[in-house]
């Protein structure tokens, strides 16, 4: 058997190959166009394999030649600022080889080869060296220093290593077994790349939107999904994450969703500046672009694709997160994939190994001890489209499983423009417990009280919105009157955040305190002033109150609303002698 | 060309046609097949093995036999296109409907298409004036959006496609569109009602028209909207033309995924749809838009019957994931009688934040659409409550809301047939409908709005 064989069956993505010797997952080249497809079944002689570009035109009896490696990405300087599509091509220069149009049969690599990037070796001849340890850093972008690491499975001493200006594949390093180590590595996509351990996540990714960092906070290292339908804003909630969140790096993925929102990110993330080092948003972004009507495989591939360059700067001690809209369409690749090899299904048609791959995804992500004995992490944010908006399909079920956060969007609120449109009252993070003492050690000590306040204060509203429905607000005693006030202001003054604002689109966590803490010292002055004569309406009335939620449009709040709080309380004591 | 033709027909199912023992078959290859009389259908290969080529008949697969004649024409299916296709009438298999020749080709164009680089394209921008309030206000239109009608049997969305297609041009400038209308199983008086009114306004001089009608093979359904996407795609990038792309019906399409998914005895997904139809509508809905470098654009206007008035059907579920945005017309409003019955709430364009504003329509456009929307949306809700404790137990707020609602659809929403509004116009008209509302409860509306266009101050 040698490494050619040659096509017996096409049906769509799927192609049959006969007389190949082929392994599970080998890429190979199909037709005499050489389009990549890899294996994906094996049934005696024949190779079933998945095509990531269109298969029109092509004929059985044309060749298929195995090039007996696994789908892997290249690493190395280059990656950031990148946009790729599914399989690691970048979408730049195939515009420069194919024009608008992605046709087909051409490879591109993955970042230029040439280009020479000046390599500072941190080790020296005769120094030991183990598998994932930094042998020298590159300046890759202003903000990240690209650290070159002994690929895994590697290790030796040094026999010579030279700093100086190099391209990526000229070699940098050289050991005593005589294996030589350039800045490139490759990794193959569907297996995670190794570390020493997991830790329990105990620092949050800070997001800057309120209603996640104040109620349900993520990990750095934890895994979240979002599903919605459509409409409800899940690509600006993603988009916002990859703008604001204190990750120091950031994969984006779109996988299946629409071309002229991708053109979006990739017209604007370019402009926008990263709050948390003032530097321009892409130094620290990869970005990857496989849209709905780009070939279905491809979309499969493409969240390996982006959670193995995660791991890679995790592997360097980076916190990454990783934002992928959708997993839904990625599933439904799957779906469409397993049914052209008329595999039995399982639940709606999704083949039955969905929850495991889905459960095998999001276990990537975590803080970790890496190989070199750094710390890092991969955050996974997983957006998804349960259809018709009802998460008890398969793909919103296998998600919520093994996610500990789950930001639920509500058309809903979406409706009636309430942005983020994520409900509080089925939204939930099992990570308070892990997070809180970061909370008190960092922001104030009485953070996750402050906290169950809040979120109890939404509780008791919709119980009492029930009884509003009925008999109208005005039948409620006025104790309960304000609570539906204050429960009001969190929403409308709190949980509302313009994503698109250019100040209210990121809030930084020690505000997010103060606004919840004001709040709060609204209900408590509007309580006692109530319980000395004060009219409610007179209390709620009040300019300093309107003023102090104007306020956070305005920069410099962090430093003005303590003193809107102090008048805003002065003006509802007021109330009391007024009558 | 025309290559050997092979009688090996095995088995005849539905659309399917299983034949063997033929040489390499390209997949996607057009296929002719020869009935005993003499007459021809057409088809395209589905799957193709060594073994076993499966064909799916345009046509119908009504009088094949096993001694039937069957020749692969060595090719893809591919669409002549040229400006000669411009005021034609076309089947939904590209051939002349209306007596005409051929079209003689300027190139022959691949109907599968390509998807355009993410990289390539360039971000819409460029406001459409409708002349519609509903759309130019709340939901609106940008050149090379994909935006949908979300509609349901017996209400009136061909009325308002076709207002949109006469009066639809971008504000300050007289480009007109070239409209790319394709027909998918509609009925011929549906047909009939859509070429008289292009007809008489003129506008079939500036069209293209792919009519696949109900009595037509479904499957030909198949390859009708892509031919229309060949076309617009042509007239777009390679002709500098503006092109208005109307399809419907989205559901008669899908029906026939279906039928022939049922047929290849596929696995299906919900509703007995097969699990590609995401990917399936991607590649004709995601052939919209602008790329860097050309000059026209498209923009579509897919129209689609939610069956049982269900918006989580797959059909306009998987759609509304695709599109950027939708237009929903309600029966409720419809049966008031008000025209255009769209249903605000409910809609959606995501592009709408690019396209309006000071530079484009006009500075107080996202404000006034804001404050619309909400007091509408309000106002309606109080309708509810009214219905249980009665208009006496509203605040004065409340009232002036719920009044509101009514005014909303009586004066804004409804306009005639022909009626084409200017967004001055429409944005003018809010703020008078707005002022019945007490200013202080207005709280969506920038004061400096407030003090340039309320009525109380224009004075």
């Amino acid at each position: 058997m040698s490494n050619e064989g040659v096509i017996y069956r096409i049906s769509g993505p799927v192609v049959t190959a006969t007389g190949m010797n082929a392994a599970m997952y080998d890429v190979v080249r199909v037709g005499d166009e050489g389009l990549m497809g890899e294996v994906i079944e094996l049934h005696g002689d024949k190779a079933v394999i998945q095509v990531y570009e269109d298969t029109s035109g092509i004929r059985p009896g044309e060749p298929v030649l195995n090039t007996e490696e696994t789908l892997s990405v290249s690493l190395g300087p280059g990656l950031l600022t990148q946009i790729y599509d599914g399989i690691q091509r970048p979408l730049a220069t195939l515009e420069e080889v194919m024009g608008v149009f992605i046709t087909r049969g051409v490879d591109a690599d993955a970042f230029d080869l040439e280009k020479k990037w000046t390599f500072e070796a941190v080790v020296a001849k005769g120094d030991e060296v183990a598998s994932g340890q930094v042998i020298g850093h590159v300046q890759e972008t202003e903000t990240i220093v690209h650290k070159i690491m002994v690929p895994p499975g590697k290790s030796g001493k040094v026999k010579s290593i030279k700093s100086g200006d190099f391209n990526v594949t000229e070699t940098v390093c050289t050991l005593d077994d005589g294996s030589d180590l350039q800045m490139m590595q490759k990794w193959p996509v569907r297996s995670p790349r190794p570390f020493r351990q997991k830790y329990a996540p105990d620092t949050p990714l800070v997001t800057g939107m309120r209603i996640l960092d104040f109620l349900f906070p993520l990990a750095k290292g934890g895994a979240a999904g979002i599903p919605g339908p459509f409409g409800s804003g899940k690509t600006v909630t993603q988009q916002s994450l990859a703008k604001y969140s204190d990750a120091q790096l950031v994969v984006y993925i779109g996988c299946g969703e629409r071309g002229n929102e991708m053109t979006e990110v990739l017209d604007e993330f370019p402009h926008l500046i990263d709050p948390n080092t003032g530097k321009p948003l892409m130094n620290r972004t990869v970005m990857i672009a496989n849209t709905s009507n780009m070939p279905v495989a491809a979309r499969e591939a493409s969240v390996y694709t982006g959670i193995t360059i995660a791991e890679y700067f995790r592997d360097m001690g980076y916190d990454v997160a990783l934002m992928a809209d959708s997993t839904s369409r990625w599933a439904e690749a799957m779906r469409e994939i397993s049914s052209r090899l008329e595999e039995m299904p399982g639940e709606e048609g999704y083949p039955a190994y969905l929850s495991s791959r889905i459960a095998e995804f999001y276990e990537r992500a975590g803080r970790v001890e890496t190989l070199n004995g750094d710390d890092g992490s991969v955050t996974v944010i997983g957006a998804v489209s349960p259809p018709g908006g009802d998460i008890s399909e398969p793909v919103s079920q296998g998600t919520l499983r093994i996610v500990k956060v789950f930001w639920g969007l509500d058309a809903g609120l979406a409706r009636q423009r309430h942005f983020p449109a994520i409900n509080w009252l089925n939204s939930y993070s099992l990570y308070p417990q892990s997070l809180d003492q970061w909370f008190r050690d960092n922001i104030s000590q009485d953070f996750p009280e402050i906290r169950t306040q809040i979120s109890g204060l939404l509780q008791i509203e919709s119980e009492l919105q029930e009884i509003v429905q009925l008999v109208g607000s005005d039948a409620l005693p006025v104790d309960q009157q304000l609570t539906l006030e204050v429960a009001r202001m969190i929403r409308e003054f709190f949980l509302q955040q313009n994503g698109f604002h250019e100040v209210d689109a990121y809030c930084d966590i020690n505000l997010q305190y103060k606004m919840a803490k004001a709040i709060l010292s609204f209900q408590e002055a509007a309580k006692s002033a109530m319980a000395s004569g004060a009219q409610l309406n007179d209390v709620v009335n009040i300019p300093a109150r309107t003023d102090l939620m104007r306020g956070r449009f305005e920069k410099g709040y962090i430093n003005e609303i303590d003193s809107m709080v102090t008048t805003m309380t002065d003006e509802i004591a007021n109330t009391v002698e007024g009558n | 060309m025309s290559g050997k033709e092979y009688r090996t027909i095995t088995d005849v199912k539905g659309p399917l046609v299983f034949l063997n023992k033929t040489e390499p078959v390209a997949f996607g290859e057009i296929v002719t097949i020869r009935l005993a009389d003499g007459s021809m259908k057409n088809g395209q290969v589905l799957d193709t093995s060594d073994d076993l080529v499966i064909v799916q008949v345009f046509e119908g697969t009504a009088k094949i036999n096993r001694e039937s004649g069957v020749t692969f024409m060595g090719d893809v299916f591919k669409l002549p296109v040229s400006t000669e296709l411009i005021g034609r009438i076309l089947d939904g298999a590209g051939r002349p409907r209306d007596g005409g020749p051929s079209i003689v080709a300027d190139e022959n164009a691949d109907i599968i298409g390509a998807a355009i680089n993410p990289y390539s394209r360039q971000s819409p921008h460029d406001f459409i004036q409708t002349g519609i309030s509903a759309i130019d206000c709340c939901t609106t239109l940008v050149r090379g959006q994909k935006l949908p009608i979300f509609s349901a049997s017996g209400l009136p969305h061909n009325d308002i496609a076709l207002q949109i297609a006469r009066q639809a041009k971008l504000k300050g400038s007289d480009e007109e569109f070239i409209v790319v209308f394709c027909a998918m199983g509609i009925t011929a008086e549906e047909y009939n009602f859509f070429r008289s009114d292009l007809e008489r306004t003129g506008a079939l001089e500036n069209a293209v028209l792919f009519v696949n009608l109900a009595d037509d093979p479904a499957v030909e359904r198949i390859i009708t909207p892509r031919l229309a996407l060949t076309a617009a795609e042509y007239l777009a990038f390679e002709k500098d033309y503006h092109v208005l792309v109307i399809y419907t019906d989205m559901t008669n399409y899908c029906d026939a995924l279906r039928q022939i998914g049922a047929a290849r005895e596929e696995v299906p997904g919900r509703r007995g749809y097969p699990g590609y139809m995401y990917t399936d509508l991607a590649m004709l809905y995601e052939r919209a838009g602008i790329v860097k470098g050309k000059k026209g654009s498209i923009t579509q206007f897919p129209i689609l019957t939610m069956p049982g008035d269900d918006i989580t059907h797959p059909i306009p579920d998987l759609s509304g994931y695709i599109t950027e945005g939708q237009i929903v017309i309600s029966r409720e409003l419809h049966q008031q009688g008000i025209y255009p019955p769209i249903n605000v709430l409910p809609s959606l364009s995501r592009l709408m934040g690019s396209c309006i504003g000071e530079k484009t329509t006009r500075e107080d456009h996202k404000s006034v659409s804001d404050q619309m929307y909400a007091a509408y949306a309000q106002g309606r809700e109080l309708r509810g409550l009214v219905a249980i404790v009665g208009e006496d137990a509203l605040n004065e707020r409340d009232k002036q809301l719920l009044d509101f609602s009514g005014v909303f659809e009586d004066k804004f929403l409804r306009q005639t047939r022909d009626e084409d509004r200017s967004i001055e116009e429409t944005l003018d008209l809010c703020w008078n409908l707005m002022s019945s509302i007490d200013t202080k409860y207005l709280v969506r509306l920038d004061q400096k709005w407030i003090e340039k266009y309320h009525p109380e101050n224009k004075e």
